[in-house]
């Protein structure tokens, strides 16, 4: 059986409708009112003059033209996505219908503290487990998503040496080679100096380079553990101590939590902060590219004896408390040392309320089970792909993956220039949507693997067979593998085009204003 | 072993599991975390942590617990929330829930293969282009976390642009909590954010302050809000972009969208850069987030190079017989550039942001326009109302007002905290408390109407709070 993508020949929304036609109803503003007000002026010069040019379509077209484009679009309910490093796993939907209950969906963010005294219970609670979890003193449940997260963490550094007093020296941020681009970024966001240090032939930071680059000057390290080559950094402890050393912070990316759930926790590991992508670990669905939300925890740390101030003290938002006199739950606004707010509001509240539903689901027991078949999923797959010719394993092939694993296409790319993009255009051709390509940076024509716990043994025995058919395909006839895909709901997509800047087109808007000559 | 099938983990029964072990070619699934130093192992009674309720509960056991736990909050819907500040209550279209809970939606990530995702891909790009029209800005991006955290990125994206420069002009009546924000962000960088004065009468920014400030120099950009925070209409706008401009900064604009139906666009009025929040176009208010960030710039390569967040573009297959979408300038982004990137946002608000594509062609061409006048009739209503009220005054300022206003009870002699509870104990809920934010205004108040506050509710709302107010003075 052959996968077709479905395809309708959709056109832009802006090519359909009529005028006319309106998709909602606006009640009428009410006699008595325009009766008592009058005639309302807005001054010349703020009114709007032109109506937007939005396109005119009846509820019915609107409905359709997503609904189509809704079905050329390929989300984790359609089939697996072992994109590494995102944790692409089912999405439970108990936890969708909860979470669109009106008693949240109608509470405003500002309203008073005894008209949402459930919805604070159940974050009191999330914070107390994802606590537990981490193995992390206070968390806060602020941040929107992960690097939100990151740039808190890497504020709260700088605060924690500024508070110190040795902010002037504190101006390195030691970040590994392996590492998401978004930790150099948040590093830099915050005004640190990034110091890349590159990974070792077994997989782990190079601890070498670690001390060569360590000094007075490390504010703190951003490390994840299983780092992205799914490989736990056996030299967690070691780096704790030299980083701890100079009195530098260690800051845990907690994207890759999912693998060592039960049986380790960045607060056993020496890590001081430590972010979670509720997206990711705890089920919350990606939507696309988000929302998700970043809950930040840390140790209780002293920072200033004398002052009595604690690591928990910089943490940005508000955190839910619990007034035991007054029974009831209220929030702590961010105080004198906190790093303050990185949103208007509380958090993003929804895909909280789908990871309290999971975490609940699960217990502790079941989330370990989370972390053990997507370390057996792994480890499987690696066993299946293996000694396939074309594909390698850098990075001590022997040792065991945890959440993920990186394969190499280098071997075919070199032998017949079939690349890692193309295997994945030849994956996307099974149904299947492809792994992360092309990171981490340390793995060339990197194909990053991450079933999670959520996908059946069968399609992880369907997707290996593919990509060893894939691999022959490629030796045998390496020009077809250039015409991948062809199942999809378009072949290959021109970047080149798509970038230049004589024809990049990010909006309806540029294309028009392109053909009337007005923009170059 | 521990021994947990469960319905999310389809290998969880055992002998699945034992099989594949088997082909890895261990025995216990230990083995496979061998690698983990003894130190660093847990090593306390996992299963006895508070997570969760101790054990795994079914889909039935956990929806009665949740069940409970909500009954506790109080939901407000005759008459909803007085309450805006930045988000607002706004109805929430059947077919925009509808759409955003399409799961082939919902359950997929960032378009990295765009082969496979051009639905996807296209309802972004729509987006784009329909929030570009509606702002009359060329370009958008694919969504930030929120207006706050919008706002604090255009600032260090002016500060990029305008290198060299650290001074940022705001009004003095800027949202307080996008502030708070926007010091996080641009706390390592040294800028300066400076208050410009308000019109002691319009509340209007004081174009002659403005003028003196950008005179001195340095001006990386300035901002302002329409409608401001406090909700009337910055009707010199235009001025104070020109004003910018001549100083060589940036002009950067945040706005309601729901308003620009009826009030003219950033593009209009010589923005560089617009922000906002999408919360209204559909999303609801979901105490806290998510909510959707909106950031544009005009047609201008050096600013295009310096924008942060996704972008989605229009091109074609490279066969050149199709027309296809992909995510593009990715090489301002982190996953290229790491610590030279525009920002190091990667999870987005991409789901609202759909969601106010479904919201603006519901809408179409003229339907913001009419819900625009709605609310401000509706809002001109209950200010005109207010002011039937002993001792009540609204608004502070002689302006122009639409969807909020500010009610001032210094002439109740009753503290407005005491009016809150009053008001709650009748089952309404008022305004935002300004006395934090803004202690010179007294017992103020921010109030919020928009289409869902029905002039019954309005009415109800000065009938309440007459009795409380009155009934407090005599
Ligand atoms: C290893 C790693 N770190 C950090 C992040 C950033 O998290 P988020 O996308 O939630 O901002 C990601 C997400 O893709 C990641 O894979």
């Amino acid at each position: 059986m052959v996968f077709k993508q479905a395809k309708w020949d959709e056109p832009l929304i802006y090519e359909l409708g009529c005028e006319g036609r309106i998709g909602f109803l606006v009640p009428e503003v009410e006699e008595d009112i325009r009766r008592e007000v009058g005639e309302i002026q807005i001054p010349d010069k703020i009114r709007r003059e032109n109506p937007p040019e939005l396109p005119e379509l009846s509820e019915v077209e609107v409905v359709r033209h997503f609904i189509r484009l809704s079905q050329m679009t390929y989300g984790v309910d359609n089939g697996p996505i072992p994109l590494g490093s995102c944790t692409m796993k089912y999405n439970p939907k108990i936890s969708e219908s909860i979470a669109s209950d009106p008693r949240i969906t109608l509470l405003h963010p500002l309203q008073d503290e005894d008209t949402v005294q459930g919805l604070l219970e159940i974050m009191y609670l999330l914070q107390k487990w994802l606590a537990n979890i981490v193995g992390m003193d206070v968390c806060t449940l602020h941040p929107a998503a992960g690097a939100h997260s990151e740039l808190a963490g890497v504020l709260i550094i700088r605060k924690y040496h500024e508070l110190k007093g040795q902010l002037n020296r504190k101006k390195e941020i030691i970040v590994p080679d392996s590492a998401h681009g978004t930790n150099p970024a948040s590093a830099a966001m915050a005004g640190f100096r990034v110091v890349t240090v590159r990974s070792a032939p077994d997989g782990n930071i190079d601890i070498e380079a670690v001390k060569a680059v360590v000094s007075d000057r490390t504010a703190g390290l951003m490390l994840t553990n299983p780092n992205t080559l799914g490989l736990f950094e056996e030299n967690i402890v070691e780096l704790a101590e030299i980083i701890h050393e100079v009195d530098g912070l260690l800051y845990y990316d907690g994207a890759n939590l999912n693998g060592i759930m039960g049986y380790t926790r960045p607060g056993d590991m020496g890590f001081d902060i430590a972010h979670i992508n509720i997206h990711k670990t705890f089920g919350s669905p990606h939507g696309g590219g988000g929302p998700g939300a970043g809950p930040l925890c840390v140790k209780e740390r002293i920072v200033d004896p004398e002052r009595n101030i604690k690591l928990s003290d910089l943490l940005p938002g508000p955190i839910v408390k619990y007034d035991n006199v007054r029974k009831k739950y209220y929030l702590k606004k961010p105080g004198k040392y906190s790093i303050g707010w990185l949103k208007s509001f509380f958090a993003n509240t929804i895909p909280l309320i789908k990871a309290f539903i999971y975490i609940a689901c699960l217990g502790p027991q079941g989330l370990k089970e989370v972390t053990e078949q997507a370390v057996i999923n792994t480890n499987y797959f690696i066993k299946k792909l293996k000694d396939t010719k074309g594909y390698s394993l850098p990075y001590d092939p022997e040792r065991y993956r945890k959440h993920e694993v990186v394969f190499s296409a280098k071997p075919m790319t070199q032998d017949v220039g079939v690349t890692a993009e193309d295997v994945c255009k030849g994956l996307l051709d099974a149904g299947f949507y492809a792994p992360t390509m092309y990171f981490p940076l340390i793995v060339q024509e990197a194909l990053m693997i991450e079933f999670t716990d959520t996908e059946t043994k069968e399609n992880i025995d369907k997707y290996a067979e593919r990509m060893k058919e894939i691999a022959k395909i490629a030796y045998e006839n390496p020009e077809e593998a250039k015409k991948w895909p062809r199942n999809t709901v378009v072949t290959r997509v021109d970047l080149v085009k798509a970038n230049h800047p004589k024809t990049v087109t990010p909006s309806w808007r540029v294309l028009k204003l392109r053909k009337e000559g007005k923009i170059k | 072993m521990s021994l947990v099938v469960h319905p999310w983990l389809p290998n969880s029964p055992k002998k699945i599991k034992e099989d594949m072990l088997k082909t890895i070619g261990v025995k216990e699934v230990s083995e496979l975390f061998s690698d983990i130093p003894e130190k660093v192992r847990f090593k306390g009674e996992w299963d006895k942590l508070e997570i969760g309720f101790g054990r795994p509960l079914s889909e039935l056991e956990i929806q009665r617990i949740i069940d409970d736990i909500l009954s506790k909050n109080k939901v407000f819907k005759k008459p909803p929330v007085f309450l805006g500040a930045g988000v607002w209550p706004h109805y929430v279209p059947e077919v925009v829930k509808y759409i955003m809970s399409r799961a082939e939606f919902c359950t997929t990530y960032t378009p990295y293969q765009a082969e496979i995702s051009q639905g996807l891909l296209q309802a972004l790009f729509e987006y784009q282009s329909m929030i570009a029209d509606l702002l009359e800005m060329e370009v958008v991006n694919a969504s930030m976390y929120d207006w706050a955290s919008a706002v604090a990125e255009a600032f260090l994206m002016a500060l990029r642009v305008n290198k060299g420069k650290n001074r940022i002009l705001i009004p003095s009546t800027m949202n307080p909590m996008h502030l708070e924000v926007v010091k996080t962000y641009t706390m390592p960088r040294g800028v300066v954010i400076e208050k410009v004065k308000y019109d002691s009468v319009t509340g209007l920014i004081d174009l002659e302050d403005l003028k003196e400030k950008v005179a001195k120099g340095n001006v990386a950009a300035v901002y302002i809000e329409n409608p401001s925070f406090l909700g009337f209409i910055e009707e010199n706008a235009r001025d104070v972009g020109e004003i910018a401009h001549d100083g060589k900064a940036l002009f950067i604009m945040g706005v309601d969208p729901i308003s620009l139906g009826i009030l003219k666009p950033p593009g209009a009025l010589g923005a560089d850069i617009a922000v906002g929040e999408g919360q209204p176009l559909g999303l609801g208010l979901n105490y806290g987030g998510p909510y959707l960030g909106i950031f544009a710039v005009k047609w201008d390569m050096k600013l295009i190079r310096q924008m942060p967040g996704r972008l989605i573009g229009l091109t074609t297959t490279v066969d050149g017989k199709d027309r296809a979408f992909t995510m593009i300038l990715q090489t301002r982004e982190q996953h290229i550039r790491r610590e030279k990137a525009t920002s190091n946002i990667c999870t987005n608000e991409a789901l609202c942001a759909l969601g106010a594509a479904v919201y603006l062609a519901l809408m179409g061409k003229h339907g913001l326009k009419k819900l625009g006048e709605l609310i401000l009739y509706r809002t001109n209503y209950a200010i005109k109302k207010m002011n039937t009220i002993t001792g009540v005054k609204a608004p502070i300022f002689k302006s122009l007002h639409f969807k909020e206003f500010t009610v001032n009870f210094d002439k109740t002699n009753m503290p407005y905290t005491k009016i809150h509870k009053e008001l709650l104990k009748k089952g309404i809920h008022g305004g935002l408390y300004l006395r934090e934010f803004f202690p010179e205004f007294g017992e103020t108040a921010l109030y919020c109407v928009t289409e869902l506050h029905t002039k019954d509710d309005i009415d109800l709302l000065i009938k309440s709070l007459k009795e409380i107010v009155e009934g407090w003075s005599r």
